[in-house]
């Protein structure tokens, strides 16, 4: 159990600046996902949690012990790698005890809690068996094995569901997240896919090149978005971004481009109000769109042509041209859709983004 | 499955106190030290310290049991104008160009022909190496048997076969000599070339074939445009490996002709071990054994050269 | 195409046969050299090349089977391995016959009626050949440990570790796997006399490595290189000091490199020739490609059927190591020529 703090973190390559000022603080027993595309330094930030890569400045604690140049092995955590990293020439059983074999403990005591964490992962009966006779979800199971009969101090996890398929993927997530639960220990897990990082976090860190860009909890990522990058990263099908130019008129102010306009809700007007009369972006989520019905006011509609219908089943998602851009809505499976008809959308006034163009920053 | 008590009870986990030792090996560059050292004691001890003193005997009028007194570039000058010495250059590039030809078109030959399925492949794949890990004196001692003049049996079957009607003095011979030189060096590296060419071969994928058949491609295409430039780079190397250790070659020469008749087969090699330890003309001969060193120094650029390109790539 | 390509064999030929008849003169005419080596690779590449290449497809005609690929590729055999059968045949005939000229009536090469081992007792009696398997036996093994052990440490460091200078050593250590021994054996010879090693096995256990460990470096530094560095990263994580994440993960992993690099190593000391012809004067410390030339040839004399067993027993503990191992030692070999 530990919490696990970094303070203005660097890493610097020759060319690259990984990671860029990290300031973070993870507590005892929270799950932690950083999440960001390929290149954000997420892996690089885990790899120096562990002590694997030098850290160019700032500092790491675990505990409020610095640990900055405390060797890997002597850090107590335990890291399950992308490829499993499973000793080849070893069995399941000892690779689970390798790690309790070099920290000396009698082996009564490393038998013991292998049987442990084997009877919780259900990998019992694999125990003499080595990595190459097992499948994909056996391996990542004695991955997991190998990192919780240690009782480390810290789990790291680096995109450990990325090589199994896909309804694996959904099956491990879950595994996971009871394990969390379980287990308690705090945990730092890194993702590219916002979908495991939404589903398994406490708290989930975004990060783009080097920096993080939003920390908080899942659903105050999707709510409220810090800037643009957030707003379009989480969320499947992505926000839809549209330039608008901001007027004021009459005392309310409009969201306005050549294919639609659109009265800022209340809410938002004092905070959009010196941005009248210049450009902003507008972001709205696909679902909080839908096909307007008779009792939507005029002001917060507009008018689309269906390029592309998409039948998923449980909704239904529009492709379809607003004015010079194009916008995607998720709409109820039921809805009458046609290709190439135009129909009016109607937005949904509470869940409306404003992003400065600049600083890209939510308004 | 058990419940959350089965592993909850947890115990704070503590590393072991660490010896010194440990302690210095984990540091990334004290630990690669450590573990180059032996490399490079042996290594500077016995070739760089031999390259130094090398180049120091070179320099002097050193011989057997004699210490030298230093003399320029005396040594080199005396080269320069010795014959047999221009005879061994020739030689050397002659031999080295020949072989060099011959084994990459017969190795390619061989290993196209070995990267069909048939039956029994892997067991002459095993034996058709045997040429190449036989020791090199010993099996060139079957060749001068076989190439004896009074008891050879190639003498015996090419006058069978109609080919020859007297007898050829295959050693002997002046150009003949030479001819039989090359033959048997051929025999022994085709096999090499062959099987790293065809490892090469394996590693171009079927699919590769399959979609220039699709596309038009005829045989000749295919492997002008799929196999030969993915086979390039492993045959640039095992020629560049092949030609300096041909270049250098020593036993073949020695245990057949010895260098003649009359030098007609003198090597760099043959020719420093004669002057250096035949005659015991130290200096002499490490100044000859020297003159291998500028075309290693090139194929080593040339090597360097393309490995930072392949790098780059 | 069909004419050029008959063109193209017509002119290779004419020209390989002036070539032929040009070089093998007396006079030693260059120009029949470059005529033989500019046109018959030609030749050959156009005469079975081509048609060789056609034989991927199915639905192969039979003569065609026979042509480019049964009698070639028996050819090839036949001659790589012929000199192997000359050998044994040599070894088991007896005297009389062995001097019997290639011009007489009964010259009978490839079969002996009466077959007989005189000439390996004699090679086991009368001279010093089982003294020099033991020596060349001893010294292979312990230049092939020594080599191993030290490419080890060196190709873990090259490749897994960051440190100064490792790029230029790791350059330098490439350099000297190209050096041939025929460039250093002259001052070599000088050092060994100062080191007061001459005429000891000493003297070649400690030369050979020289040559064994680029190699052994170079071979485990591509075998180390395709290991996932996860599985040392996490042996650390899991308590693991660098030095026995090393010992107790990345080696065990890389046994079957270690075993191509050891076998590879045992083979080359087996077969160096020049180090020990310089370094080594008395007959009993002598290894086997030296014993043979130099004590089974006296003066002018060659006693083939000696020679021939000698070349036969010296080649067997080789060719046993090579058959046990030989995807071991395939894989040296195309590990060796990987950039």
């Amino acid at each position: 159990m530990a919490r696990v703090a970094m303070r203005s973190l660097n890493k610097k390559y020759d060319e690259v600046h990984a990671v860029i000022d990290v300031n973070l603080d993870i507590r005892d027993q929270e799950f932690v996902v950083l999440v960001g595309p390929s290149g954000c330094g997420k892996t690089t930030t885990l790899r120096m949690v562990a002590g694997l890569e030098s850290i160019t400045s700032g500092h790491i604690s675990i505990d409020d012990k610095i640990v900055n140049e405390l060797p890997p092995m002597d850090r107590d955590i335990a890291m399950v790698f992308q490829n499993y990293a499973l000793y080849p020439h070893m069995t399941v059983y000892d690779n689970m005890a390798f790690g309790l074999k070099m920290r000396k403990f009698d082996r009564a005591e490393i038998g013991k809690r292998v049987q442990e964490a084997a009877d919780i992962l259900g990998i019992g009966q694999l125990l003499r068996r080595k990595p190459r006779q097992l499948s994909g979800g056996q391996r990542q199971r004695v991955a997991l094995g190998r990192a919780i009969v240690r009782h480390p101090q810290v789990f790291l996890f680096d995109e450990p569901l990325s090589n199994l398929d896909a309804k694996l993927r959904v099956q491990m997530r879950v595994e996971l997240k009871k394990l969390h639960e379980r287990l308690g220990t705090t945990a730092i897990y890194v993702t590219h896919d916002q979908v495991e990082a939404m589903t398994l976090g406490d708290r989930v860190v975004v990060r783009k090149d080097g920096r993080v860009q939003q920390v908080g909890d899942p659903m105050e990522l999707y709510n409220q978005p810090a800037n643009r990058f957030v707003a379009g990263f989480i969320g499947s099908p992505a926000m839809n971004f549209v330039g608008v130019r901001l007027a004021a008129e009459n005392g309310s102010l409009w969201a306005e481009n050549p294919g639609m306009r659109i009265q800022v809700p209340a809410p938002l007007k004092e905070r959009l109000g010196p941005y009248a009369g210049r450009e902003a972006t507008l972001g709205v989520r696909p679902e909080d769109l839908r096909i307007a019905g008779a009792g939507d006011p005029g002001e917060l509609t507009f008018p689309a042509a269906v390029e592309v219908v998409e039948r998923l089943g449980s909704e239904i998602l529009l492709d379809v041209a607003v004015g010079e851009t194009t916008m995607v809505a998720s709409v109820e499976p039921t809805a009458p859709a046609k290709v190439h008809e135009t129909l009016r959308l109607a937005v949904n006034p509470d869940r409306v983004h404003f992003f400065d163009n600049e600083t890209e920053a939510a308004i | 499955m058990t419940t959350i008590e089965a592993v909850a009870p947890r115990q704070y986990v503590r590393g072991p106190r660490r010896g010194p030792i440990t302690r210095l090996l984990e540091d990334e560059r004290k630990l690669a030290l450590c573990l180059m050292l032996p490399t490079i004691v042996l290594l500077g001890l016995f070739i760089a310290y031999p390259f130094v003193k090398g180049i120091e005997l070179s320099v002097t009028n050193t011989s057997v049991g004699v210490p030298g007194k230093f003399v320029g570039i005396e040594n080199f000058k005396k080269i320069w104008t010795d014959d047999i010495f221009h005879i061994a250059v020739w030689n050397t590039c002659l031999y080295t160009f020949v072989t060099t030809v011959f084994k990459l078109v017969l190795g390619l030959w061989l290993a196209l022909l070995l990267n069909r399925h048939f039956k029994g492949k892997a067991f002459m794949r095993a034996f058709i190496l045997l040429p190449f890990i036989i020791p090199t004196v010993l099996s060139t001692f079957a060749w001068k048997w076989m190439f004896d003049p009074t008891f050879s049996v190639l003498n015996w079957m090419l006058f069978h076969l109609g080919i020859i009607h007297s007898r050829i003095n295959w050693l002997g011979d002046p150009g003949l000599a030479m001819i039989s030189v090359i033959i048997v060096n051929v025999w022994r590296g085709v096999p090499f070339y062959a099987i790293s060419l065809l490892a090469g071969l394996q590693t171009i994928s079927p699919e590769l074939h399959e979609a220039a058949a699709i596309d038009g491609a005829r045989a000749w295409a295919r492997f002008r445009h799929v196999t030969w430039p993915l086979l390039l780079p492993v045959t640039l190397v095992i020629v560049l490996f092949s030609v300096i250790q041909t270049f250098a070659d020593f036993q073949l020469v020695y245990v057949l002709t010895g260098g003649g008749p009359a030098n007609a087969t003198q090597l760099f090699a043959t020719y420093a071990y004669q002057l250096g330890i035949g005659t015991g003309l130290l200096s002499q001969g490490a100044a000859i054994s020297l003159a291998i060193f500028p075309i290693l120094l090139l194929v080593v650029i040339v090597q360097l050269v393309y490995i930072r390109r392949a790098e780059t790539l | 195409m069909p004419e050029l390509t008959g063109w193209a064999v017509v002119v290779a030929l004419l020209a390989a046969t002036v070539g032929v008849i040009t070089a093998s003169d007396k006079s030693r005419s260059r120009w029949g050299w470059l005529l033989l080596c500019l046109f018959v690779p030609p030749a050959l590449i156009v005469l079975f090349f081509l048609p060789a290449l056609k034989l991927y497809g199915p639905g192969e005609q039979p003569w065609r089977r026979w042509v480019f690929f049964r009698v070639p590729i028996s050819a090839f055999v036949l001659v790589l391995l012929f000199p192997f059968y000359w050998m044994i045949i040599t070894t088991v005939r007896p005297d009389k016959e062995l001097y019997r000229p290639w011009q007489a009536p009964n010259y009978a090469p490839f079969w002996t009626a009466h077959p007989t081992l005189d000439h390996i007792r004699d090679l086991l009696t009368t001279t010093l050949f089982s003294t020099w398997m033991l020596n060349t036996m001893l010294i292979s093994l312990a230049a092939t440990a020594i080599s191993l052990f030290c490419g080890l440490l060196a190709g873990y460091a090259l490749s897994r570790l960051k440190f100064p200078f490792a790029g230029s050593i790791g350059t330098g250590i490439f350099i000297t796997y190209l050096v041939p021994q025929t460039l250093l054996f002259i001052p070599l010879s000088d050092i060994i006399r100062n080191f007061k090693l001459g005429d000891s096995p000493w003297a070649l256990i400690l030369t050979y490595p020289t040559f064994l460990i680029p190699f052994c470096t170079w071979l485990l530094m591509g075998y180390f290189k395709s290991i996932p560095k996860e599985l040392e990263e996490c042996a650390r994580i899991d308590g693991a000091p660098r030095w026995k994440a090393m010992l107790y993960i990345i080696f065990p992993v890389a046994i079957p490199g270690i075993l191509s690099a050891g076998i590879f190593a045992f083979t080359l000391s087996w077969n160096e020739f020049i180090y020990a012809l310089v370094f080594l004067a008395s007959p009993d410390q002598k290894t086997v490609p030296v014993g043979v030339t130099s004590e089974l040839v006296r003066g002018d004399v060659f006693y083939w059927g000696e020679l021939m067993a000698g070349a036969l027993l010296g080649s067997i503990p080789v060719a046993f190591v090579y058959s046990f191992f030989v995807e071991y030692y395939v894989s040296g070999i195309t590990g060796s020529v990987k950039g």
